[in-house]
Formats: structure tokens, sequence, C-alpha cells
């Protein structure tokens, strides 16, 4: 389990973009008429998109939009760990993947790298850009060793690559996502050892077919 | 030939996003073929043949997928039917779902429909981890694309009303077991609820439900496609079908791979992962089904079917089929340490076994990692994931145990030679400098 506490320091107050509330009505149209509160996750989300974190004044407005009492807005922040309870780095927030199969790949040569140049893990860095953490697995593992950063996910990284995309994030710029030892995605590298017959994709699996044991009478 | 499978047999065929995601793409690769006529034939006929199939579930537990469905009322009364779908794929090794919706995800949303409609229900949701950013993108575009053809919605093409609604969670992975994920899509903390009352009669809101894995729903357009008979075709009985691989740790060449359930694990790696690094003979141990199940050692994996039976008879499972392989390279104390600080993590903190015995077997975990432990320890260690396991409302305080009692079944002289060195190294620094006058 883990412990998670609301920041000590506290803005005076929190008020939804004209966006954000777009989209937390979107959100909220999804679940039946009475059922408003299965929209908090989401719209907790939105919140910390649009603030970079989830504040307390924050907690008090999404009670309020979604008529939950506040303790209830609380919990589930608490309790859910992609709410970041504190402001993060400006540039980029480096969430490594630490669980077994990325240890097993080398995870902990790109904290080491996180830590050399960003500082010690959970904190924000002294220059404000940056804040990495150690997280559990992001369900990557054929792409491992990988992290994720701010919302996309950077894979078969090499402490090489993540001193690059580090200096890159810290000059303004945003460096692709997705694997960085030239596969596309989860392939094997060097090229995939299967879906090769052409026949898959020549648009002949979308001819008018029967169905197999198909009753009698349709 | 490269495997056992062919292609002309596999379901997902874009899995690696080679080709176009969109529907057009995904209708020229057979989807959303025929569904009318599934349809047409009724709930009983789908149930029948998804049953006759042998398909089972493809989250972890492997029960019957089509058996599951037939535990929904079968009229409906005041209270509507749910399905939900659990794309809350968070099983450290388990990386499948997540090609399915990013680069096949018309073929997750026929199988919605066609599940749906056998259940009798009008609305399904699909619960992603919060993480899978790019993947909810995507599978929120292909929804759109599907109400827009009117393949799905009011007055749709296939004539069952029918809506799909695509929510996320937060970076829980107790969301990944049903009832915790029912409670999170209801707004709440993911704590898991006790069973009785089942999700099939109180689940969602209070109403019917089904929860099915991501694979599990994705298949079955398929499978009533080509015919049961087809998917039963392949594999070993009662353990049959096409199934999605996700191989990752010391091969060469990590990879998701559809291959047919039962290959054996020696050709799996092989053909498709290049093999283990360093040779076969550099294998150590195997994780088989996702961080939850025990470990087995090398010499288990020589003739070793990949499949839900074979794998239980090991005291290990089939799990997620999340394969992470370990070379004579691991340090297996570490990698289990790391495995129990992940429960420790993700404990609900519900249960007292759960919440305090994470944290216990972890620290203990740590020391044994080191060889700072007394070689009684071992056995102490032991009889705790015992009082963990089966103590607990789910099954997150078993999958804490059993990776620690695969190791100790499997790795305790390892252990206890890590627990001699450390104390014959501390002897040189242990005791006075200068004897006793």
């Amino acid at each position: 389990m883990s412990v998670r506490r609301l920041a000590a320091v506290q803005p005076a107050s929190f008020a939804f973009s004209p966006e954000t509330m777009e989209k937390a009505n979107w959100w909220i149209a999804k679940y039946p008429e009475n059922r408003r509160q299965s929209a908090v996750i989401p719209i907790l989300w939105l919140v910390q998109k649009q603030e970079g974190w989830v504040s307390e004044p924050a907690i008090s407005a999404i009670a309020r939009l979604l008529g939950m009492p506040q303790i209830r807005v609380y919990e589930v922040a608490t309790f859910y760990t992609m709410f970041m309870l504190e402001p993060v780095g400006s540039a980029a927030l480096i969430q490594v993947c630490g669980t077994t199969p990325c240890m097993l790949r080398g995870s902990d040569a790109l904290m080491a790298v996180c830590k050399a140049k960003i500082g010690p893990k959970d904190k924000l860095s002294a220059d404000g850009l940056f804040t990495w953490q150690e997280v559990e697995c992001l369900g990557a593992c054929c792409n491992a060793p990988m992290a994720q950063i701010n919302d996309y996910f950077y894979e078969d990284l090499t402490a090489e690559n993540m001193v690059q995309i580090i200096d890159d994030f810290a000059a303004g710029k945003t460096p692709a996502p997705g694997p960085y030892n030239g596969r596309k995605t989860s392939e094997p590298l060097g090229g995939a050892t299967t879906l090769s017959d052409s026949k898959l994709y020549d648009g002949s699996a979308a001819k008018a077919i029967k169905i197999p044991n198909a009753p009698e009478k349709a | 030939m490269v495997g056992i499978l062919e292609d002309k047999d596999r379901i997902f065929t874009n899995l690696y996003g080679f080709h176009d995601w969109g529907l057009e793409g995904a209708k020229q690769r057979g989807c959303w073929n025929a569904t009318r006529d599934i349809l047409s034939y009724g709930a009983p006929w789908i149930i029948d043949n998804v049953k006759n199939s042998g398909l089972r579930g493809r989250g972890g537990a492997g029960f019957s997928t089509g058996l599951k469905w037939s535990f929904m009322p079968k009229e409906v009364k005041d209270r509507p039917h749910y399905l939900v779908v659990n794309a809350d794929e968070s099983e450290p090794g388990t990386c499948k779902d997540r090609e399915i919706m990013r680069h096949d995800p018309h073929l997750l949303i026929e199988g919605c429909l066609i599940a749906s409609f056998a259940m009798q229900a009008h609305a399904c949701y699909i619960y992603l981890r919060g993480e899978y950013i790019l993947e909810r993108e995507r599978l929120e575009a292909a929804v759109k694309q599907a109400y827009e053809a009117k393949l799905i919605g009011k007055n749709n093409v296939h004539g069952w009303d029918f809506d799909v609604y695509v929510h996320h969670g937060a970076g829980a992975y107790i969301c990944g077991e049903e009832t915790a994920l029912l409670e999170s899509l209801e707004g709440k903390k993911g704590q898991p609820r006790l069973k009785p009352p089942f999700p099939a009669g109180s689940g969602l809101y209070g109403c019917p439900t089904t929860v099915n894995n991501v694979e599990s729903i994705a298949v079955v357009g398929t499978i009533l496609r080509r015919g049961a008979a087809w998917f039963a075709s392949f594999g070993a009985p009662n353990n049959t079908g096409t199934k999605l691989f996700c191989i990752s740790g010391h091969v060469e060449r990590p990879c998701n791979v559809e291959e047919a359930m039962s290959i054996p694990f020696r050709k799996l790696i092989e053909d498709h992962c290049g093999g283990i690094r360093g040779g076969w003979g550099n294998l150590k141990a195997v994780i088989p089904g996702g961080s939850s199940v025990p470990m087995i050692p090398a010499e288990q994996c020589e003739n070793l079917a990949m499949d839900f039976d074979t794998l239980r008879n090991l005291k290990s499972g089939l799990g997620t089929a999340a394969v992470i392989v370990m070379d004579k390279s691991t340090d297996l104390i570490r990698a289990i340490a790391r495995l129990s600080y992940f429960y420790k993590h993700e404990s609900c903190g519900q249960c007292t076994p759960c919440r305090e015995g994470t944290g216990w077997m972890w620290r203990v975990m740590e020391r044994m990692v080191k060889g700072d432990a007394e070689p009684s320890e071992i056995d102490t260690l032991l009889e705790v994931t015992t009082q963990v396991e089966g103590h607990t409302i789910c099954a997150l305080g078993d999958a804490a145990a059993w990776p620690i009692q695969g190791l100790i079944r499997h790795f305790r002289p390892e252990i206890e030679a890590r627990i001699a060195a450390y104390r014959s190294r501390r002897a040189i620094h242990t005791g006075h400098v200068i004897a006793a006058e």
C-alpha cells in the first residue's frame, strides 16, 4: 500500500478552464444520469493535465461538480498513484518502470541517469524542469526497459538514450516516443517472424462468407 | 516453418501496427464481416459456439468464456445488463491487450457488440489502465469511427442498440481484479468486493455484469466467423485456440506473438525470440504467466507445453501468457524481491494479511537479497506466505505469496548460499580486534 498525502503548500483557489469543463461534461455524459461519480477519475486526470498536479482546492471543486462528499474525492486522489499531489517538473515528468521485466533489461541504468542528471527521485529538480519517479509495471514489457514521459511511452531505452531524452526536454524539444532500438512496436528486433502472408491484407478476408455451424433456419 | 501457427490462422493480423488500424483497414482484414449474420443466429447460438470453441478467459484465470456468459440472467428485468471489458493490463510481463487496442481496436469493438448481444447488454464500458494514453486515444478514435459508420449506437446496421464507452483508471494494479475494477468504474477506491454476490447477479451499479479481458472479447468475432471447431483445432484438449504470448526478459529478441496454445516453450523462444540470451544452456528460470505465477526452473522447460493444464501441473500457471525469461546472470532473489515490492506497493490495504503481509514479506526478501538473515527465516517466510495466501478477499494476497513460494521451492540452496556467504564475510569483521586480557 502506498501512503500518500496532499502537499503542505496549497494554492488559494482552483478554477476549471473552459476546455477542461467541456471535456469534463463529455465524460459525465458517458454514465447514467444518477452516476456522475463515475467520472471522478477522468476528471481528476483532466485537472492534472490543466494544472500539472492535483491540489486541495481542485479536489473541492470536483466534489461540487459531481455532487460528491469532498472526502470521497480526496480518497480517490490519494489512492491512485497517477495523481501527482504536488507540483512536478515543467519540462517533463519521467516515470521509469522498475518492475522485474524492466529490471532484467536494465532499468537500473536508466534510473542512475535520472538520478545523476535530475537529482533524487520523487523530488522536483532544482531548476523546476524535471521530476522523476520509479513506477510499477507500465505494461510494455516486451519493450523493456522503458519510461513514460509526460503522456507517452519511450521504449527499448539505453542509458545513452535517456541522457539524450533528458537533454532534449531541457532544451524545450519533445523527443519522439516509441522504441529507441529501431523497431516499430513489439515485433522481434530485426523483423517480424510472422504476419508476412500477403493474402491477409489483399481484401480477400472481406468477401462475403458463410458462417460455419449456422442454424438451419436463420 | 517458424512456430506452429500459420499466418492464415492468426486473429490479430495487425498485431504490430504495420497496417491501417482504422475501420477501412480492419474491414479489409475481415473484421465486421458477417457480424449481422452472427447476431441473427441468436444469443444461445453465440454462447454455445463460444463454449464449443473451448475459449478460456485470457485475463489470467482461464475460466470458460462461454460458460461465464451463460451465468448472466436469461431475461432482462428491472436492471439493465452490462458488459465491462477489463483493459487494466497491469500484470508485470503482460503487454498484449495494449497491441490489440492500438493496432486492432475494431476486433475489440466488434467483440463487444457480439458479447453484449449474447448477454442482452445495450452498454459496454472498456476500462483501460490510466497509463495507456496512446491506446485510449486510438480506441476512442476507433469507437468514433464505428459510431459514424452506424456499426454501433442507436439504430445501427446490426439491429441491436448498443453503446461503447471508454473509461480509464489512474494507476492501480488492483483494479485488474474484476470487482475492484467495478468499484473504480463507479468512482471509488479500487478495493475488491466480497463475493457473493457475483457480478453476474450484482455488478456495475448493482446490475448484472460480466467482466471479460480484452483478448477474450477481441477473438470472439473471428472464432464465430471461422467456426468453433477451427479455434478448437489448435492446442491440447481443454487448452484450445490461439494465444498472444508476451516474451520479455533475457531472450535475444523480446516480442509479442500470436501462437497456437500448447506450443512448446523452447519452440516459442527459439523461433520467435532468437533463443535464450547466451544459448539454451544459459536458461535459469522462467515465470511463465505474469508475475503472479510461481517460477519454474530450466530443467522443467525442455519439453514444456505452454498451456493452462501443463503449467498448473507444475505448480505454476499460464496466467496471461506473459513469459518472463531469466538467464544464469540473474539474481533470482532480487528478481523476486522486486516483485514483492510491487505487491507491497499495489496492495489496496483492505485485508490485514495482505496489507501487513506484503510489506513484511518484502522486507524479509530484501534481507534475503543481501543474505542478512537466519537460515531458519526461509521457513518462517514460507510459513507467512501460506498465512497470506487464501486469507484475503481477492487474489492479490495469493499473487504476492506465489512468487516467493516458487523461489523457495526451486532455488532454496541459492538463498542458503547467499546467507552463508554474508555470514562468512561478517565473521571477519565481528568481534574484538585485540584478544581479551
